[in-house]
Parts: C-alpha cells; structure tokens; sequence
C-alpha cells in the first residue's frame, strides 16, 4: 500500500515519441483508471511504472521513493496482463507461489497466503490443476491471486478483462472492484472500455495521443469534459459535438446547421461575436420539441425502453438522441438542446471554455 | 486449425504416397533388410562359400573387446557432440531472441553450417586446426602447446567432436529458437515483476517450457552422432591414430568395406539399428506425454 506519483514521464521509441509528459499524483489505496483507445500510451504508462519499460524523461516515485533505474523486481509492485501470463509448467498453486518462493517465505507463511487468496477468489478447488486445464475466467483469478499473494505497494492491470466474454467482464468488473476495496491496495487499471473506467475508478486519467487529456473523477468527467475528446470518448452513445459560432456579448451561440441561437444558462463566454465554438450535447440529454433543431432521422435502434436516433442536420452534420420510449419512425423531427446541459468548446482548440472564461 | 482433406477411394491418396513409399523401400528397407539378412550369414574369406551361422555374427561382435571399446567411444564421443551442440545453440538462442542490432544477419549466419557438406565441414576444421597448415593449429604450437590430432588420440577426439557439434549447432539453434519465441513474453515479465532476476527466469521459465525441445533435439542428436558423423570423421582421422576417434558407425565400414566381413559388418549394422529404433521410441513416447501448452 503506498502512494504513486508521475512526474512529466515522457517516453519514445525511436523517433516516435509516444508519451508527451504525464503528471499523475495517486493516494493510497486509490483505484486510477487509465482510459483511452488504443495506440494513446495507456499502457506503455503502466509498463513504466512497473519498470518493464524505461522512461526517456520523467520520474516514477513509489511511496515516495524514486524507482530510477530499478529492475521491476525492485518495485514490489504486482501486474495482471491480458493474456493472464499464467506459468503454463506450474501448477496453480506454484503460480501463486513463485514470487513469494523467491522472496524466500517460510513454506507455511506460502501455504497460508496462497490459501486464503484462493479462498477470496473462489479457486480453492483448482490449486492443483495446470493453467491449460482451466477456463479464461479462472485463470484471470489465478493471475489475481498471483498478484494477491505477494500483497504489493501498487497493483497494475494491463486490460484484464479484455479476453474474457461479456458476461464473465461484467462479474469480474465487479469482483475485482470489491476486491481492490477490501484489500486496500493502490491500483492503475488499464482498459479502452469506458464502462469498465466508469465502474471501476476513483478517478480516470483519459488518455489521448500521450497525454493525459483530464484526469478526474468519472462523475466530473461525464458531467464536465476538459475537451471535444474527452466528451466524445466518454458517454454512450458518444456525445454531439456541432459547430456554432458565439453571438456578440457572449450570451449565446448560434449553430452553423440552421442558424438555431442557443442561449447559454450558466453565463456569458469571452470572446469576440463570431469566435468559432464547439456545442456539445449529450444524446440522452435531447428532447423532442417544437422550434427546436430540424433533424432528419435515418435509423432507429429501439432498446425496449428507449431508443436511440441516427439522423443529419441540415447541412449534413450527424447527430444521435437517446430518447424514452419506443414508437419513433424516419423522417423529419425536432429535437430541443436543454440550455443548462450544453458543453461550450472552443472551436480551434477544443478545450471547454467555463462561463466567464 | 488445419483442415482436412478426406478423399474419395483409395487408389489417389496411395498414389500421392507412392514416390515417397518406393523411394524408402528401395533406399532404406531393401539395404536394411540385406543387412539383416547378411548378419545371419558367414563367407570365406575368397567369398565362394556362404554359410548360414544364426546369432553367432552378433556373439563375436559384442565378445569382442575392441568392439566393446569403439562402443565406450561412440557413448563418450555421442554424449560430448550432444553436449556441445545443444549447450552452445542454446546459449547462442539466447542471444539472439533478445532485441539485438542485425539479429537477422546473426541468425542467416548460424544457419549457414547447416548446409555446409560433412566432409567440407571436416576440411574447413582442417584448415583452421592442422598442425601445418591450420591457423590454430600452427598458433598453437607457436604458443608451445604440442598439437597435433595426427598423433595425439586424445586431440583427434577432440577434433572430431568439434567439428561434428559445430555442423548441428544450426539446427539445434533453429529449434531453440523457435522454442523461446513460442514462449509468450508477458509470462516472463510476469516472472520479472514477481522478482525474478534473469538467471533465475531461464531456470525456473525459460527452460522448464523449453525441455520437450530439448529432449526431442537430444534424440536427434545422439542419432546424428551415432549415424551421421561419419563423413566427419571419415575426412579428418580416418578413425585415427591407432582406432582413436573409431566409433560404431565408422567401425562398420572399416570392417565391411575395407576387411570386406560382411557378416560382421552387418551384425554390427543391425546392433545400430535397433538402437536408433529404441531412441525413437522413447523419443515419441516422452515427447507426446511432455507437451506444456
């Protein structure tokens, strides 16, 4: 149990610099959730901190003490990958045994700790099987119990669920949760799937192209995106994101599609009339209403209980709407953006500009 | 997942396997079974007289002292070619699964020896390792060191075994290579993350996933040493001095070809065989039960 801290890690390969600097600062006993689609550095981040890759710049401290140029067995650090990476010669209970075997713990200390982990993970009964005559869902436990036995300063998951089937993902989401609660440990979590970042994390570090893009809470991330990115990569269906520009005095913005004037509830922005913005609405948020946004609706997906609309603006922007009920057919529609959920972005930059900023 | 062909009849499959089948029976199973037969039978010395004597070739032979001692130097000569071949491939293996510079030129170049001919083989040691002409060789006894495996029986052996490892380092390499690739790397940074130093990550990881490999190139190497090191030998000693670097395989021509004893010879073929057949077996038997993944 221990606190983590990233400062300014930077790293390349070659030519290509794949991490631009990250700041991340994480209390003890902390679930960090690192999200962000593939290729962003999520987990190059985790492999540094475990010491399996080298920082080009940049420090990792580990409780405090700088991990310069330590080997990751030096880090008292644990790691369950995606492919479980399971010792495929030893049996269950040698897996969890290893690193305790090399640590040199007396063999009755080994016995106690590998079964009282078992017992938390529900694989008492599979301690003498192989790896390869166990399913993917009770290997992924192994490689937990792997991780639990050692009883590490930080636990680092590399897409743990990503290889086990929907409802497996769902149980194990949740026992992982439970687990990493009970046991106290400061844990990163890598993962590309929101709803995984949303459930599991005490806070998200939404990665993009390097850099971390906001790093929040899940509910601060949802409710205030720091930029376009952010806003379209959490939230499902992803948010909607169209071109306006601001109308002098700062009081409104107008849509590009149609010319719509969207007052702002939460105060004026800054800026000249016509500086170019970025609204963004959440599908969810929208609602069917007369004077509102002309939309042309080309497909609907009914949910049951809701359903959710693909269609275009005027000038050919997509747009979706989340909307209750299901009765809803093609054609023309009217959809209301409720003034107090817009999200205002800078059109250029893509940051959220906060009223008065 | 390969597929499977099923074909209709049976006249096109035996057809498909006819050239490999008739090219075994006419070079493998008719000598063979001359062998065997010749084993059972005993000529005079002018060859115009064959004399049907049983087991009596196989008693003389392994009565025989001096074939008792050639069989203590093909164990001792077959357990180092084994030995040196594996352990440096291995190691070599090692090497070149880690990210090096021009890792590809390194594994073309180790391969090479593999499609180097025996006796050419057997010429290139010469010229690094006669005591006249050789590189090392003249070194060598520039250093003061008396070398020369022309008379020295125990510098011949040496030689041979050398030179015999050197031809299999490739394959075997090829093997172990292949070996470490197939084991995935986040196991062995699992390993390295639950505190293992790299020493402890190739005994405890790396070899325990590497031992069917090993035991299968084990057998494939004692069978080269037994069999396929003639050439070798052929070119560098002539089995030489006195019967130094005379194993079984290299016995067997010198007692059929150039005492012409047919019976002897083959007897001694036959003792071979079966021990290849025996190394085969056990090779399927373990490999089959040992398999990890």
């Amino acid at each position: 149990m221990a606190t983590l801290t990233l400062q300014d890690i930077k790293k390349s390969f070659g030519a290509t610099a794949v991490l631009h600097g990250v700041d991340l600062d994480v209390q003890d006993g902390e679930m960090i959730v690192i999200v962000g689609a593939s290729g962003c550095g999520k987990s190059t981040l985790l492999r540094i901190v475990a010491g399996l890759e080298t920082e080009t710049s940049g420090e990792v401290l580990i409780a405090g003490q700088s991990m310069k140029g330590l080997e990751p067995a030096d880090r008292d650090v644990a790691m369950v990958f995606q492919n479980y990476a399971l010792y495929p010669h030893m049996s269950v209970f040698q897996n969890m045994a290893y690193g305790l075997k090399i640590r040199r713990m007396p063999k009755d200390e080994i016995v106690r700790r590998v079964d009282q982990a078992a017992a938390l993970l529900g694989i008492g009964h599979l301690l003498q099987r192989k790896p390869r005559e166990l399913s993917g869902g009770q290997r992924q436990r192994v490689a937990m119990g792997r991780a639990i036995v050692r009883e590490p300063k930080l636990f680092l998951f590399d897409e743990p669920l990503s290889n086990l089937d929907a409802k497996l993902r769902v149980e194990l989401r949740a026992e992982i949760r439970r687990l990493q609660r009970r046991l106290g440990v400061t844990s990163l979590f890598v993962t590309h799937d929101q709803v995984e970042a949303m459930t599991l994390g005490d806070r998200l570090v939404v990665m993009n192209a390097g850099r971390a893009a906001q790093i929040a809470t899940p509910m601060e991330i949802w409710e205030r995106p720091a930029d376009t990115y952010v806003a379209g990569f959490i939230g499902s269906p992803s948010m909607n994101l169209l071109h306006a520009t601001l109308e002098a005095g700062g009081g409104a913005a107008i849509l590009d599609a149609g010319g719509l004037r969207l007052p702002f509830a939460d105060g004026p922005r800054a800026g000249a009339a016509g500086r170019k913005l970025t609204i963004g609405v959440r599908p969810e948020h929208l609602r069917l209403g007369e004077g509102g946004l002309g939309v042309m609706v080309e497909l609907v997906e009914p949910l049951g209980g809701e359903s959710v609309l693909h269609g275009k603006l005027a000038d050919g922007t997509p747009l979706t709407a989340r909307l209750p009920g299901a009765r809803y057919g093609d054609g023309p529609m009217q959809l209301m953006l409720p003034p107090e959920l817009l999200h205002v972005f800078d059109g250029e930059t893509g940051k959220r500009i906060e009223a008065g900023g | 997942m390969r597929k499977k062909v099923i074909f209709k009849g049976t006249l096109l499959p035996y057809l498909l396997l006819a050239p490999q089948l008739v090219i075994t029976a006419i070079f493998f199973f008719w000598p063979a079974g001359q062998a065997v037969y010749q084993s059972f039978l005993r000529e005079d010395a002018f060859g115009n007289s064959v004399q049907f004597v049983g087991l009596e070739n196989f008693l003389d032979v392994v009565n025989d002292q001096t074939w008792l001692d050639a069989a203590g130097r093909t164990l001792v000569f077959s357990g180092s070619v084994a030995a040196l071949a594996l352990g440096s491939a291995l190691f070599l293996a090692v090497q070149a699964d880690k990210h090096i510079r021009g890792a590809d030129v390194y594994k073309t170049l180790l391969i090479w020896p593999y499609a180097v001919a025996p006796a050419i083989a057997a010429v290139l040691w010469l010229f690094m390792f006669h005591p006249n002409i050789g590189l090392f060789g003249r070194m060598l006894n520039g250093l003061g060191v008396p070398w020369d495996y022309r008379l020295n029986g125990s510098q011949a052996m040496l030689m041979v075994i050398m030179a015999s490892a050197w031809k299999q380092v490739s394959y075997n390499f090829i093997f172990f290579l292949a070996g470490l690739q197939s084991i995935p790397r986040s196991v062995l940074e699992a390993a390295a993350i639950d505190g293992a130093r790299p020493a402890r990550r190739f005994w405890t990881i790396i070899f325990p996933l590497l031992s069917p490999t090993a035991f299968f190139l084990l057998v494939v190497n004692l069978v080269y040493a037994f069999f396929d090191t003639f050439g070798v030998i052929h070119s560098l000693t002539h089995g030489g001095p006195g019967k130094a670097t005379e194993t079984l395989i290299y016995r067997v021509y010198v007692d059929g070809v150039i005492n012409v004893n047919f019976g002897s010879s083959s007897a001694q073929s036959v003792i071979l065989m079966i021990l290849v057949v025996a190394l085969t077996v056990i090779q399927f038997r373990y490999v089959e039960r040992k398999v990890h993944y």
